[in-house]
């Protein structure tokens, strides 16, 4: 009887050892999360991290969400915010159907969006699949910013958009192809599945391998934005621990959803977010950005955004690098009472171009 | 010059003004007295009504002097005798129904009526005060032909007269919770709103008018403190329901003495608000802000004292702060202030003198950056933090935008500290953890208790306070106990008392 | 040969214990025909002070024990009388001057009362109570709680012991405690009645018995700040509006003189109640 160490041990203790080793895992050392959680950051010291979190009260927070959305903006305030918003878009084509016309079309209308007037803002980015990268950059020619932090960003979903499920691999080869493409941000999707399961360590490790898949040739990062898909998440407190964690692994903004799943970006949901943003500022003096995306569609909701950041984090957020709406069909809204904002008179979808 | 072309704003969150447009309100420049279905003058002299907002005029408000009282409680006595007490309870209840109704198509109006006498943000008015107003009528409207299953027996008999009179805070809200459960229950009504908030109670005659209520049902005559006294004290009334200070129910307890008046009364508060260290901390600073800023802290029960646990205690109060910072203090008629103007100079001295006492005791004081308005009486969000429980603003009702700010170790010390007070109206709890919040409920001697909540009323739920904030429950099904007498249960037979002869009503 | 009688000394009884008055003064008790019965305890405002205390300190045990288990303690008591009602009847015979059928009746139906009040300990919160349907997403419930302290002047016209069956049970069954003035002119049940207490299940302070005169001692009760509620139940021959406006000082629940022993009701059990609602916010998110 020599080799009693694990072959003699009943299935279950067996099984309890391997769980033991796993919460003793180290995980990838990212330097936010040393910093927040300290030296030995392992599987459980994240847990436990996330876990201490304070809760959320799902009916408060609906109500203060709800709260805010009752401000009324009118005239002066109204035209700023309706600009700001323009400035704020992440124009957004994810389309199976998506080709290289599609598209140049897209990013002619990030050029110009309003060609009836030339005061219009351009949107902050053109956002879509790794593969049509190259076809963005170059219909963008000048307009682009490539990395120059003036102009228009590229941003492309990564690691197997939407549903995340595919190997590290496979999403690191995804990244790094797109930022090689010239992608100027990565919109990654967690392993929602993985996160569900308690498996906040692999989550973890994961967001930082992208992070790492986003560095240039040159040393620089493009800008990773980490999707929560907060629709498949079922509760507030996984929204706080996601988006916590999602910080913690080198995250520069925390986006909503990848707009395919049902409920896409909700008011409550972005104003946690931008709590735990607060927070996170509150305690390091870091500023994270925030990125809701599906189901904005209308100006009026837009505004009920804007107005949710600037009281929530502060009107500094009110910038492309620190909030972004993943959006498509909200720019023509917003156009509509831009022109009316203008001619006084209400204006008609044959006023604006489709796409 | 169109919008498009005005500057753009220095800062976002100043918000251009969204003013509510007033034009909806058609406002005579003076008001009589609303007796036996018709306004008439009155025989005191009459007293204009301002705006605190601006100090302005609104409308000359006619005075109710004590024959003016014998008339309308004559008119609402020959209105129960002849009409009211006679109707079947699903006419009262069609009635009712109809003024809930009245009541949401002038919500607006009304709406802008209250905000503009009483200087409550527009907001608070039109979300809360005016929408519970129609739900306070709808909800008792089912009741009236349903007396028998109120908990007073087969046949509970309405009481008369009711005499009512209601504070300044919420001027249309209080008038609902008075008259809806009165009518309900079958009784008729002499109604006196606060002498600086008559107006919304005025335009509400207007809708008894138009819901063709028999005249003398509802009487609402206008007046200050003597008025209402004569009113109480008036032999022929049955009921007198009352809610203001706790020293003027103290009066009226002592006046109807021996009267045999049924009395219910709400007064006043000091609420412990409690706040654990497992509190869903967002929403905790919400119910904190909600707690004692809704309607610039002029609620009986608002959470005046906030109660946290030690361990967050810096946390919370920097929180609390930076939130605060948000609130926009100015025009209640704007769609986005937060918070109104106080309602009156003699309330915001009041405020002023013991914020002076609070300083003087060592507190701590912070106040809110707010631009105070040049007119009218405003009183910027003030917080007390290191408050001890001997300082009389943790002890005495400010009534106002003043919280102070003390702490606990354990839950056993926030319960003794949260009970520690002659009030005992409401209280609030804050935690992740059912168990704790269920046992601190039970340990605390407040009759309305909410938990991860705050200041949240419904016309089902009762109201009303343990101790010296008064008793009997406004709301819910015990708020028609307030309104009727039991016709007597059946004894139980084995045990027919010898010596008992009649049985009296009992409360007081 | 008859055996020479021990007489009973009667006296107050505060806290679980029978202390004399601190005041060291009694008064006669006699036969409604004048024969010398015993010297009670003349009650005086201290000691009614110090019922109140004990009362107080007893509240929070007796309010937070279960229904279920009052409703025993009282049906205990009942128990206890059915074994003493001999003792019952000669003294209600002696004080009232009853014949035997009445004081019998008189001590039966006391008996039957307690039994009845105990039944509704864990009951009253049901029918007193109420689930709310509020608009919006929020449980809501209302349940009533015991007042706290109350001072009761027992019925003093005849129905020594049934009188205080009438007032004590309903107020205690809730969680209440009671500071008891018993009938000045026949107090010797009250006594007896408080030995029964003491040699039941009764927590001490839960029920506290003074003897002596109401007129001199409700005053007190109703002006004490730690009293939470006075029934006026014997106080019909007292300047009880008075009292009630002296009550009015610390918003005291009131009720008023009956005639006789109220009768059992529901209503007397939630005169001394407080409706507590509790509001707490519902989400499977």
């Amino acid at each position: 009887m020599v080799n009693v160490t694990t072959q003699g041990l009943p299935a279950q203790a067996a099984q309890a050892k391997a769980a033991q080793a796993a919460q003793a895992k180290a995980l990838a050392p990212a330097e936010r999360a040393l910093s927040m959680i300290g030296g030995d950051l392992t599987e459980k010291s994240l847990k436990l991290h996330l876990e201490g979190l304070a809760g959320v009260d799902a009916v408060g927070l609906e109500q203060r969400a709800a709260a805010l959305g009752t401000r009324s903006i009118k005239t002066t305030s109204k035209a700023w915010a309706l600009d700001t918003i323009i400035e704020l878009i992440d124009l957004t084509t994810l389309e199976g159907a998506d080709t290289p016309g599609k598209i140049r079309s897209l990013v002619a209308k990030a050029v110009n969006p309003d060609p009836s007037d030339a005061t219009t803002p351009r949107v902050a980015a053109v956002c879509v699949y790794g593969d049509m990268v190259p076809h963005a950059v170059s219909a963008l020619g000048g307009a682009w910013s490539g990395g120059t932090g003036s102009g228009i960003n590229v941003a492309a979903v990564a690691t197997a958009f939407p549903s995340g499920r595919a190997s590290l691999a496979v999403k690191i080869a995804d990244t790094s192809e797109a930022v090689a493409s010239g992608a100027d941000e990565i919109d990654m999707v967690i392993d929602r599945g993985a996160f569900l399961a308690g498996n906040f360590g692999l989550v973890f490790d994961q967001i930082v391998a992208v992070k790492e898949a986003c560095r240039r040739s040159d040393g620089s990062f493009a800008h990773l934005k980490v999707i929560l898909e907060t629709g498949e998440l079922n509760t507030y407190d996984n929204v706080r621990r996601a988006s916590w964690l999602a910080i913690l692994a080198g995250g520069d903004f925390i986006k909503t959803s990848t707009g395919k799943v049902s409920p896409a970006a909700t008011l409550p949901v972005t104003l946690l977010m931008l709590e735990v943003v607060r927070d996170w500022h509150r305690l390091t003096g870091e500023r994270i950005g925030v990125k809701p995306a599906g189901g904005i569609r209308t100006s009026k909701d837009a505004i009920k955004y804007l107005v949710t950041v600037a009281e929530t984090v502060g009107e500094e957020w009110l910038s492309p690098h620190l909030f972004r709406f993943g959006a498509s069909s909200l720019l023509n809204d917003v156009l509509l009472q831009r022109q009316k904002m203008t001619t006084g008179r209400y204006s008609g979808p044959d006023y604006v171009t489709m796409d | 010059m169109t919008d498009r072309e005005k500057p753009a704003p220095s800062r976002f969150l100043d918000y251009a003004p969204a003013p509510e447009s007033t034009s909806i309100l058609h406002l005579k420049p003076s008001y009589g007295l609303f007796i036996d279905g018709e306004f008439v003058d009155g025989h005191g002299a009459p007293f204009t009504t301002i705006s605190p907002a601006t100090e302005q005029p609104i409308a000359e408000i006619a005075n109710a002097d004590s024959s003016d009282v014998d008339v309308a409680v004559a008119a609402a006595r020959s209105a129960y005798t002849r009409t009211w007490s006679r109707l079947s309870g699903a006419d009262r209840g069609k009635y009712l129904f109809r003024i809930a109704r009245l009541v949401q198509e002038r919500a607006r109006e009304l709406s802008v009526a209250e905000s503009l006498d009483n200087g409550k943000p527009i907001r608070e008015s039109r979300d809360v005060d005016v929408p519970l107003v129609a739900a306070w009528f709808f909800y008792y409207a089912g009741w009236a032909d349903k007396l028998d299953y109120a908990g007073l027996g087969p046949n509970p008999r309405s009481l008369g007269v009711a005499a009512q009179v209601i504070p300044w805070n919420f001027p249309l809200l209080m008038l609902a919770w008075k008259v809806a459960p009165a009518l309900a229950a079958g009784n008729t009504v002499v109604i006196k709103p606060a002498e600086t908030t008559p107006l919304s109670a005025l335009i509400f005659a207007e809708i008894l008018q138009q819901a063709d209520l028999p005249a003398g049902v509802v009487n609402i005559i206008t007046g200050a403190g003597n008025t209402g006294e004569a009113l109480v004290n008036h032999p022929d009334v049955n009921k007198v329901a009352f809610t203001g200070s706790t020293a003027v129910g103290r009066a009226i307890a002592k006046s109807v003495a021996g009267t045999g008046k049924k009395v219910t009364l709400e007064l006043g508060g000091k609420a412990a608000n409690i706040v654990f260290d497992d509190a869903p901390i967002d929403q905790a600073i919400e119910g904190i802000v909600n707690g004692i800023f809704f309607n610039q802290g002029h609620v009986c029960c608002a959470g005046s004292r906030l109660l946290v646990q030690e361990n967050i205690h810096e946390d919370v109060v920097d929180r609390l702060k930076s939130r605060l910072m948000t609130l926009r203090l100015g025009d209640p008629l704007d769609k986005n202030t937060d918070i109104g103007a106080i309602n009156s100079r003699e309330q915001l001295e009041r405020i002023r003198q013991l914020s002076d006492i609070g300083e003087k005791e060592g507190a701590d004081r912070w106040t809110a950056p707010c631009k105070i308005p040049d007119k009218g009486f405003w009183f910027a969000p003030t917080i007390f933090d290191n408050v001890s429980t001997s300082s009389t603003i943790a002890r005495e009702e400010v009534f106002g935008p003043v919280l102070s700010v003390l702490t606990f170790r354990t839950p056993a010390e926030a319960i003794a500290k949260a009970n520690n007070t002659p009030y005992g109206l409401s209280a609030g709890i804050w935690s992740d953890k059912g168990s704790k919040i269920l046992a601190v409920a039970d340990g605390l001697r407040a009759g309305v208790i909410w938990a991860n909540t705050f200041n949240r009323f419904d016309p089902a739920s009762p109201f009303g306070g343990f101790k010296e904030s008064g008793y009997g429950r406004e709301g819910g099904r015990h708020g028609l106990a307030a309104y009727l007498e039991s016709a007597g249960w059946a004894s139980p037979q084995a045990i027919s008392t010898t010596g008992s002869t009649s049985r009296k009503k009992a409360t007081s | 040969m008859t055996r020479l009688a021990i007489p009973k000394t009667y006296k107050l009884y505060i806290g679980g214990k029978f202390p004399r008055s601190e005041s060291g003064r009694t008064y006669e008790v006699s036969t409604k025909d004048g024969r010398f019965l015993a010297n009670a305890s003349l009650a005086s405002r201290k000691d009614a002070r110090d019922a109140v205390v004990a009362a107080r300190s007893a509240f929070a045990g007796w309010s937070s024990a279960t229904g279920y288990n009052r409703g025993q303690v009282l049906y205990r008591i009942a128990e206890l009388l059915e074994g003493r009602r001999d003792q019952f009847v000669d003294e209600l015979s002696a004080t009232e001057g009853l014949t035997k059928p009445a004081a019998t009746a008189q001590v039966d139906t006391a008996i039957d009362a307690w039994v009845w009040y105990a039944g509704w300990a864990d009951k009253y919160v049901q029918v007193a109570g109420n689930a709310n349907a509020v608009s919006g997403p929020y449980f809501n419930l209302s349940t009533p709680e015991p007042t706290g302290v109350v001072a009761i002047i027992a019925p003093q016209s005849g129905n020594s012991l049934l009188g205080l069956a009438s007032v004590i049970a309903p107020a205690i069954l809730t969680g209440n405690t009671v500071v008891v003035v018993a009938s000045e002119s026949a107090p010797l049940a009250a006594v007896s009645l408080s030995e029964v207490l003491a040699t039941s299940d009764v927590p001490g302070g839960v029920v506290n018995i003074l003897t002596g005169s109401p007129a001199e001692i409700a005053p007190w009760l109703a002006g004490h700040a730690d009293v939470n509620a006075i029934d006026l139940a014997g106080a019909g021959l007292l300047d009880w509006v008075d009292l009630q406006i002296i009550a009015a000082d610390t918003l005291k629940r009131v009720l008023a003189p009956e005639d006789g022993a109220p009768p059992p009701s529901l209503e007397r059990i939630v005169a001394f109640t407080e409706t507590k609602t509790v509001w707490h916010t519902k989400s499977l998110i």
